[in-house]
């Protein structure tokens, strides 16, 4: 299985590099304070944000792991993209950002601080700044252990080497340089996965010829000939499709609830629009990622649903290596397909689209744990503003420099405890990506009903991290093995695949969050003002918004309806 | 700040400019080109690149004119 690769592929991946530290070094004269170097002096123009928001979003774990349920699911993952990012972009940009962007925090943690109180922005702050090292950990394993088995680079030295780049950019340029170079990534991985999509596509005989060779392979499996190249139709009941959830659950779990929690409250990926120029930019920003977000599937889905049929075709020669546990390995379906139809030249390209995609992922996590460690545990806890404000930026600039050190050196720790207890590090990814759903409730309640308390809040969140907790440990999808999976504390129910469990427990801590916070809020006191909420809570705002005399690309609004319209002929090409 | 295009367009310039050339040299290698179905991917993918890169180039130009 191992690729090799020669000198012109290495040399490109040498000229990426240059230029990806390069943009750090030059911005680095940029950033005189903490302002410049944690918020990217909010100064971006809305379409290198927007396409910084969509390149955060697509690191080296989304790109392969991706490409993987392309394979197994077909067309399916396809909601991924469509139903589960759409709808929850268009909210975020049109009712969402006007707040966050309005209100001056400067990260989520913050915002919930403003709207509610002290201990919710802890709560919050110390979760996401673990989740944040954690993931970043994890996808850095991931990607030194592919280095190792498919190029034959040596572990530790891909793995500190990556960390190193990673670093000199954010701590030369800041969220600036993470940003300038997620621009740059993103037509990266655009540019080098195009050839292999083209190749692919040709050799399986256009679209018409993959669907031809996918109906005996989905019949043998005990579905309807279309079920790979198609999204809804089969979404009647669970069993029709092999993705192994119906309907109900696709709307509500994946559209809703992981979805909006996603895109609307993950700092990493928020901060990219908090960074913009003008509230109407940061408002176009998600819009703006939402054009090319809603294409990315034909770059990495398509592919994967190739494999599929090349796998079942002798002739090809086309094999996945097998993982440890004994099946095909879904993870390297990518490099699998770069091997099989890349020659030296474009497939160094395509390998340097893998390392951008794992780049981008990486600085987004490193920029929003350095903006949260600093603003919202160092100087909140440990040392609070001096009103001097020349100092106070100069100070807090070194924090965040060194917080930036120290995130990188603690992703390449829990790196190694991945490497030697891979599954303590999945099960404690899987309990803190439960954190999103019922911050999404609470960050919501908050934006439009003013009446929501700071107590109803914190305990909100508390209870839904908790539910979702039990409900995990409760229940466990078909053929699992370790607790990981569910389970640790009885097995009350059986979910026929993993992700229906995933969109369960989600739904349920969403459910409950908003339940309790409800509920608590009629229960106890508003502490806050309507003079101190305004800006922060809809019916509280003033409508400044007057964007009649721009043209109808330059408004939020115009942009939101085209987004939804290309989203809804895509689902109705492909239904 | 500095404009993005300008680093984004010298990148894929200068990779575009690599790859057709490397595309051109190994024209005649027939056999490196079979698992690209024959077709040499090198040079129309650096020629694709070089044309994104200038076209990066000159919009970070022309807006530094109008300012």
């Amino acid at each position: 299985m191992k690729v090799d690769l020669s000198w012109i592929d290495y040399l490109i991946m040498m000229i990426y590099f240059i230029f990806v530290l390069g943009i750090g070094w030059f911005l680095r004269k940029f950033m005189k304070n903490a302002n410049a170097f944690l918020e990217a002096g909010r100064s971006m123009p809305a379409w290198v944000a927007g396409l910084a928001f969509i390149s955060t979003n697509l690191g080296a774990l989304e790109v392969m792991g991706m490409t993987g349920s392309g394979m197994k699911y077909g067309m399916l993952t396809t909601h991924f993209y469509w139903i589960g990012a759409i709808p929850a972009m268009i909210f975020l940009a049109v009712f969402m950002m006007p707040f966050y962007y309005g209100s001056k925090a400067r990260s989520v943690p913050e915002f919930l601080k403003l709207r509610y109180d002290e201990k919710t922005r802890g709560l919050n702050a110390i979760l996401f700044a673990v989740m944040t090292v954690l993931a970043s950990g994890i996808s850095m394993f991931a990607l030194a252990l592919l280095m190792e088995n498919v190029l034959g680079w040596n572990f530790n030295l891909s793995l500190w080497i990556s960390a190193l780049i990673v670093l000199g950019y954010t701590y030369l340029g800041g969220l600036s340089s993470a940003i300038y170079n997620e621009v740059l990534q993103f037509f990266i991985i655009v540019i080098g996965l195009l050839p292999l999509v083209f190749l692919a596509l040709k050799d399986v005989g256009g679209w018409v010829g993959l669907k031809a060779q996918l109906a005996p392979i989905a019949q043998a499996k005990g579905f309807a000939a279309d079920t790979f190249t198609t999204t809804w139709k089969y979404s009647g009941s669970a069993g029709a499709n092999p993705l192994g959830v119906e309907w109900f659950g696709i709307l509500f779990g994946l559209g809703f609830v992981l979805s909006f929690g996603y895109w609307c409250t993950n700092f990493l990926i928020v901060q990219r629009a908090f960074a913009a120029e003008s509230k109407a930019a940061a408002r176009k920003v998600p819009l703006i990622g939402a054009l090319p977000k809603m294409f990315i599937p034909f770059l990495i889905i398509v592919p994967g649903i190739i494999a599929l049929a090349l796998s079942n075709d002798p002739g090809k020669g086309f094999n996945l290596p097998l993982s440890s546990g004994g099946g095909p390995d879904y993870n390297l379906t990518i490099i699998m397909l770069l091997k099989q139809y890349l020659p030296a030249g474009v497939l160094g390209l395509g390998i340097t689209a893998l390392l951008a995609s794992f780049m981008s992922g990486m600085a987004g996590n490193v920029s929003a744990f350095n903006t949260v460690w600093t603003y919202d545990i160092y100087q909140s806890y440990i040392r609070p503003r001096t009103g001097n404000e020349e100092e106070d930026g100069k100070h807090y600039l070194k924090v965040g420099r060194i917080a930036t050190i120290f995130g990188i050196l603690l992703s390449i720790a829990s790196a190694y405890i991945a490497s030697k207890f891979g599954n303590i590090m999945d099960f404690l990814q899987t309990i803190f990506s439960l954190i999103n759903a019922p911050l999404f409730a609470v960050i919501f309640l908050g934006m439009f009903w003013k009446r929501t308390t700071g107590h109803a809040a914190f305990t909100g969140l508390l209870a839904g991290f908790i539910l979702a907790l039990i409900h995990h440990g409760l229940t466990v999808p078909a053929g699992a093995t370790t607790i990981i999976k569910g389970g640790w504390i009885a097995n009350l129910h059986t979910y026929p695949v993993e992700m229906a469990q995933n969109f369960w427990t989600a739904i349920i801590a969403f459910t409950v969050s908003t339940t309790v916070t409800v509920v608590l809020t009629f229960l106890t006191k508003q502490k806050k003002t309507d003079e101190e909420l305004k800006g922060l809570v809809y019916s509280l705002t003033p409508r400044e918004l007057n964007d009649s005399h721009l043209p109808w690309y330059e408004r939020p609004t115009g942009l939101a309806i085209l987004v939804g319209v290309i989203a809804i002929v895509l689902t109705i090409m492909f239904w | 700040m500095v404009d993005i295009r300008i680093p984004i367009g010298l990148m894929f310039s200068i990779i575009g400019v690599l790859i057709s050339v490397f595309g051109l040299a190994t024209m005649s290698n027939t056999e490196m080109y079979q698992k690209s179905l024959n077709i040499n991917v090198n040079l129309i993918m650096g020629v694709l690149m070089l044309i994104f890169g200038l076209i990066m180039l000159y919009m970070s130009q022309r807006k530094k004119k109008k300012a």
